[in-house]
């Protein structure tokens, strides 16, 4: 294949590769912990870019697909005893699901009517698992321990957790990779360029809309099922929180939207910086404000984040950083 | 007939913007559309390329009813358009707007075929030298060649062009009108909407005219300039204008 020769292709994947061949080769829980959080970040927001930077759509509710799926993955596991990796992608299959039938609705609406309704199914999904008796209402549910002995009890469990992780990462860099340089990713730009233009032109806008809508959903589904089960429990208050949605955004548009590596590269950097912040006394409380300020200074200074000012401003890295 | 229009209405709340318009065009010509300000040109391109669905009458293509089917469905068809304010997906290169075109247009093409293709189409609209720009870095006379680049890379069978001589320079009028031609004898059918009267006058087989969204005159070039009906939706009272002119 011919893409394998371009660095644009490899060099995402051969970096989160090596980084969680490292942290499996040291085999340390602490770094184990943090790469789980970094390569979670890099998953969701790579997602995210699928359909933000690829289709110009804001989702500021995107968290509500690993919310879902995170439920469904998680009862799956421990009421009805499904192994891990069946229950992530059953967690992402119905996010997938909801991601098509509600999008069918909602990208109907443009601009930021399509953002504010995103926000308004976070909400609901938020109420809705709240009084659902099956996923535990308010309190949520917790894995039952005997789960964990399937495993090899808990420890080994959380690395082959973390092992699921990093595959799933790889997998939406690879799917960001595919979907750009396809036809159907051409039609994708095309309409975040002039929905309007494009449709003339032959792009089934309504379609190829939905249809990334719901690759784009699927994966926060897988990631939350993994990040659920690895916490042990999970609860309304943690699934549907609009704040991980509003970071999934600052780390799209810090790497660059609407390419492959912005999102990875946007992801580490902003988990450095929330380390950082969460640690330091002065801004322990205030590492959401920052958030916000740095998403205010990206899109009035540097719209097209750091690999897109890198890609525009070094034209040899251009084929490199794609 | 390659395409048929029958009866099209077109209202938007209270704006009558087409009333009853009915035409054919047969294949292989070009059709000029003529008409004030505002008469509803570009609403009768809209709805006939399923931008806006009629309020009543039909549209055929190619001998099927495509009225009020979504304009991707029509563009498939072969049926492309250019816009009279152009509209280049500005982040895209130049090579990348036209495979757009190609694509998704009648052939529906792989990406490689459709650069190929793009090449080609950039080739004949005389931008080929700027392929791997980005299209915002355009001026306008080359927009709205990539408009037509794009319109051709489709393979269309009709080509709706909507002002593509508008803001040119004479010398760009020429070389633009030589190349309306140049698609014309590639066998696609045109249908055009133009305001500079020398070059539609010179180019159209037919030309139709609209005012306040009527039909108010089909016929040759010259017989339409002479019909006292077309000057007085251009110049007003036609014995004023007759007068105004022998002064």
């Amino acid at each position: 294949m011919k893409a394998c020769q371009t660095p644009g292709f490899w060099l995402p994947l051969v970096i989160v590769s090596v980084w969680g061949g490292v942290v499996l080769l040291i085999h340390q829980d602490t770094m184990r912990e943090t790469a789980f959080i970094l390569l979670m970040a890099v998953g969701l927001a790579s997602s995210l870019n699928i359909l933000l930077g690829y289709t110009g759509y804001v989702s500021f509710g995107h968290i509500v697909f690993f919310g879902l799926g995170g439920y469904t993955g998680f009862y799956l596991l421990s009421a009805q005893d499904w192994p891990l990796f069946a229950a992530a992608i059953g967690g992402g299959l119905l996010s997938a699901l909801i991601a098509g039938l509600v999008g069918l609705a909602v990208l109907r609406l443009r601009g930021a009517y399509f953002a504010l309704a995103t926000i308004g199914i976070n909400e609901a999904a938020r109420a809705f698992v709240s009084n659902f008796e099956p996923y535990g209402g308010a309190t949520g549910m917790f894995v039952n321990f005997s789960v964990y002995q399937k495993y090899g009890g808990p420890g080994p469990a959380l690395w082959t957790t973390f092992i699921f992780l990093w595959i799933t990462a790889l997998a939406v860099l690879l799917v960001s990779y595919l979907v750009k340089h396809s036809r159907f990713g051409l039609g994708l730009l095309a309409i975040r360029e002039d929905e309007d233009a494009a449709m003339v032109m032959g792009v089934k806008a309504p379609q190829a809309k939905t249809i990334t809508y719901v690759i784009s959903a699927f994966f926060p589904g897988v990631i939350g099922t993994l990040y659920f089960f690895k916490n042990g429990n999970i609860e309304p208050g943690d699934a549907f929180q609009l704040h991980m949605s509003i970071e999934m955004l600052v780390m799209v548009m810090l790497g660059g939207m609407g390419t492959v590596m912005g999102p990875l590269v946007g992801a580490a950097g902003y988990q450095w910086l929330r380390g950082y912040l969460l640690t330091s006394p002065i801004f322990k409380d205030l590492h959401l404000a920052v958030a916000g300020a740095m998403l205010l200074l990206i899109i009035l200074f540097v719209p097209t984040g750091v690999v897109g000012w890198v890609r525009n401003h070094v034209r040899r890295l251009q084929k490199v950083l794609e | 007939m390659i395409l048929q229009v029958q009866d099209l209405t077109k209202r938007f709340g209270g704006l009558q913007a087409l009333t009853g318009v009915t035409f054919d065009l047969p294949e292989g010509q070009i059709l000029g559309l003529i008409g004030p300000n505002g008469a509803g040109k570009t609403t009768l391109f809209n709805v006939i390329n399923g931008v806006y669905p009629p309020t009543q009458g039909q549209v055929f293509f190619r001998g099927e009813d495509v009225t009020g089917k979504p304009s991707y469905e029509i563009a498939r068809r072969g049926l492309a358009r250019t816009h009279q304010v152009v509209r280049p997906l500005t982040d895209l290169s130049v090579r990348e707007n036209v495979m757009v075109g190609a694509c998704f247009g009648r052939e529906h093409q792989h990406l490689r075929p459709a650069a190929r293709l793009a090449d080609e189409a950039l080739t004949q609209v005389g931008l080929i030298d700027r392929a791997d720009q980005p299209s915002g870095s355009l001026n306008v006379a080359q927009k709205k060649r990539l408009e037509m680049a794009r319109a051709l890379a489709a393979k269309p069978h009709l080509i709706l062009l909507d002002e593509v001589l508008a803001g040119l320079n004479p010398s760009e009028i020429a070389s633009m009108m030589a190349t309306v031609r140049a698609i014309r004898d590639q066998g696609i059918t045109i249908l055009m909407i133009e305001h500079v009267m020398q070059a539609i006058m010179a180019i159209s087989d037919r030309i139709l005219v609209l005012d306040y969204g009527m039909l108010i005159a089909a016929g040759l070039p010259e017989e339409v300039a002479n019909n006292p009906q077309v000057i007085e939706a251009y110049l007003g009272d036609p014995k004023m204008t007759a007068q105004l002119l022998a002064e």
